[in-house]
């Protein structure tokens, strides 16, 4: 589950904690959907607490396609 | 000695010199009696003020129809490269155009207008094909010049944002002739790598003419065929291309399309905090539900001798219910069978029958008063009939002396002596006993 995207977590994230306000669920669902909510919260944040990135140029070349680090000014 | 030319000796000869000498002549002039036919060739003529020239532009020589930036139309005014070329059947010469571009700034915004028009109308600017931006993305690819400010401004405002999502540029020129075919080589590229879930097309400000590739027909195309959301990030805010209508998300400037790409990497922890937060209290209080709840049922289930004093006030108080329920009915059915006992006997045939006998007996005291009275009538006109009969009796008569003779040939009572005979037998009625006489002599009267 490490590919899974912020967007689809975080909104998994939302639906649980709708679904734990609403309350009419079962005591194993309520337990199966807080621990779901934690480990979304755990992918969200470490999504969110990346600090590196790869700034990258993509070329065609004649062998086809070649990607490079960019050696232009990657932001301040 | 002077040659004779046949018409197409003639003809022949014209052709010859014209195709040679205007093999490539760039021509320019205004548009007019433009027709379009069926095969789809176009026919003008271009003029000038004191002349004009016939023209066709073939489609074959216009494959990328893409590639002219607007139709032709009349009264525009066009550049043209073009051959001359000569009609043997009809003696006709006519320009052949290769190709043309618009004359003027006026040009420029009519061929803008007009594709700006037409793709409309087909539909490839509808919000329905608008793709969704994603919530965040995990790669930007950018389409722009790997030089400059518009790159420079993009990767300053992402990291900005939001420090961890990668960029993949793809470079392309984006002024001047060969712009559009780079950048939708680029857009090519990107789709072919993939891995990239927005792409942004970025360019700085400029004149019309510098924009003109985002005006073109084939990356206008191209845009809406992508399957990756595309963001529009071309000139200022006041400049509009093709682009940006087709795009599924025009921004102002380039700053700006990394800003609506990109969240704020603090906003989105923040928001992310107050989901936790709102998961832990509502989890938590859904647990001190269940508590309370679990709490109620033990206390209920502590004593099941009050649930059973419950449920015998309870059937007291049915059973008094339906007892009560049931003296109430009888009351009213013992009513209801008075009422109909009383219409019952209202309907007796006793009663029928004592009206009927009275009836009878006064119809009887009628009927002998009746009889009576005509027996009576009878017995007075019988007395009378009898002393008339008595009166009329033959028999009163013999009395008095006198005698009935009857014929006892003829068997009829004798009137007067011519009807017997002497020697005839006659009866003779007495008024007390007969007998039986010969006619012995008869007197005539």
């Amino acid at each position: 589950m490490a590919k899974e995207k912020f967007e689809d977590a975080f909104r998994k994230l939302e639906e649980i904690v709708r679904q734990l306000e609403a309350g009419d669920i079962t005591l194993e669902e309520a337990l199966k959907s807080f621990e779901e909510g934690v480990r979304l919260i755990r992918v969200c944040s470490a999504k969110l607490e990346e600090a590196q990135r790869r700034v990258e140029i993509l070329l065609g070349t004649e062998e086809g396609l070649e990607v490079k680090r960019f050696e232009g000014n990657d932001g301040d | 000695m002077e040659e004779i030319f046949t018409v197409t000796q003639l003809n022949n000869n014209i052709k010859f010199l014209l195709e040679e000498s205007f093999d490539f002549v760039l021509v320019e002039g205004e548009i007019s009696n433009l027709r379009r036919p069926q095969s789809g060739h176009v026919y003008f003529s271009l003029k000038d003020e004191q002349s004009q020239i016939r023209a066709v532009f073939f489609r074959a020589h216009n494959p990328t129809g893409g590639r002219n930036l607007f139709e032709l139309e009349d009264g525009l005014k066009v550049l043209c490269r073009a051959r001359v070329n000569v009609y043997l059947p009809r003696g006709e010469y006519q320009l052949v155009v290769e190709s043309f571009e618009p004359l003027g700034v006026g040009a420029l915004q009519k061929a803008f207008e007009q594709l700006k028009a037409k793709l409309s109308a087909e539909g490839l600017f509808d919000a329905r094909h608008k793709k969704r931006l994603p919530f965040l993305p995990r790669r930007i690819g950018v389409i722009t010049s790997p030089t400059g400010a518009v790159i420079r401004d993009i990767l300053n405002v992402t990291r900005r944002r939001f420090p961890a999502l990668d960029i993949l540029i793809a470079p392309a020129r984006v002024q001047g002739g060969e712009a559009a075919g780079e950048i939708i080589q680029a857009l090519r590229n990107l789709h072919a790598y993939g891995g990239v879930d927005v792409i942004v097309i970025a360019r700085g400000g400029g004149s019309l003419e510098d924009l003109m590739p985002f005006n073109d027909e084939a990356l206008a195309r191209e845009i809406f065929r992508s399957s990756i959301p595309i963001v529009s990030a071309v000139g200022h805010e006041t400049d509009f291309t093709i682009c940006d209508f087709v795009a599924d998300l025009r921004a102002p400037t380039p700053s700006a399309a990394a800003e609506l790409i990109v969240p704020q990497r603090e906003e989105l922890l923040a928001k992310i905090e107050s989901l936790r937060q709102r998961m832990t209290s509502s989890f938590t209080g859904y647990l001190e539900d269940r508590k309370e709840f679990l709490e109620d049922l033990k206390d209920r289930l502590k004593d099941p001798r009050r649930h059973l004093v419950n449920l015998r006030i309870g059937l007291d108080d049915l059973s008094e219910r339906l007892r009560r329920a049931f003296f109430v009915r009888q009351r009213n059915l013992s009513g209801d069978l008075r009422l109909l006992r009383a219409r019952l006997y209202h309907q007796s045939p006793r009663r029928q029958i004592h009206e009927r006998k009275i009836m009878l007996e006064r119809l009887r005291k009628d009927l002998f008063r009746h009889v009576s009275g005509r027996m009576e009538k009878f017995r007075e006109k019988l007395r009378t009939a009898s002393s008339v009969l008595e009166s009329l009796n033959p028999l009163g008569v013999l009395q008095r002396g006198y005698s009935i003779t009857t014929s006892v040939r003829t068997g009829l009572i004798v009137r007067q002596s011519s009807e017997v005979r002497v020697g005839d037998d006659v009866r003779i009625r007495l008024a007390k006993g007969k007998f039986d006489a010969k006619i012995e002599k008869i007197f005539q009267e």
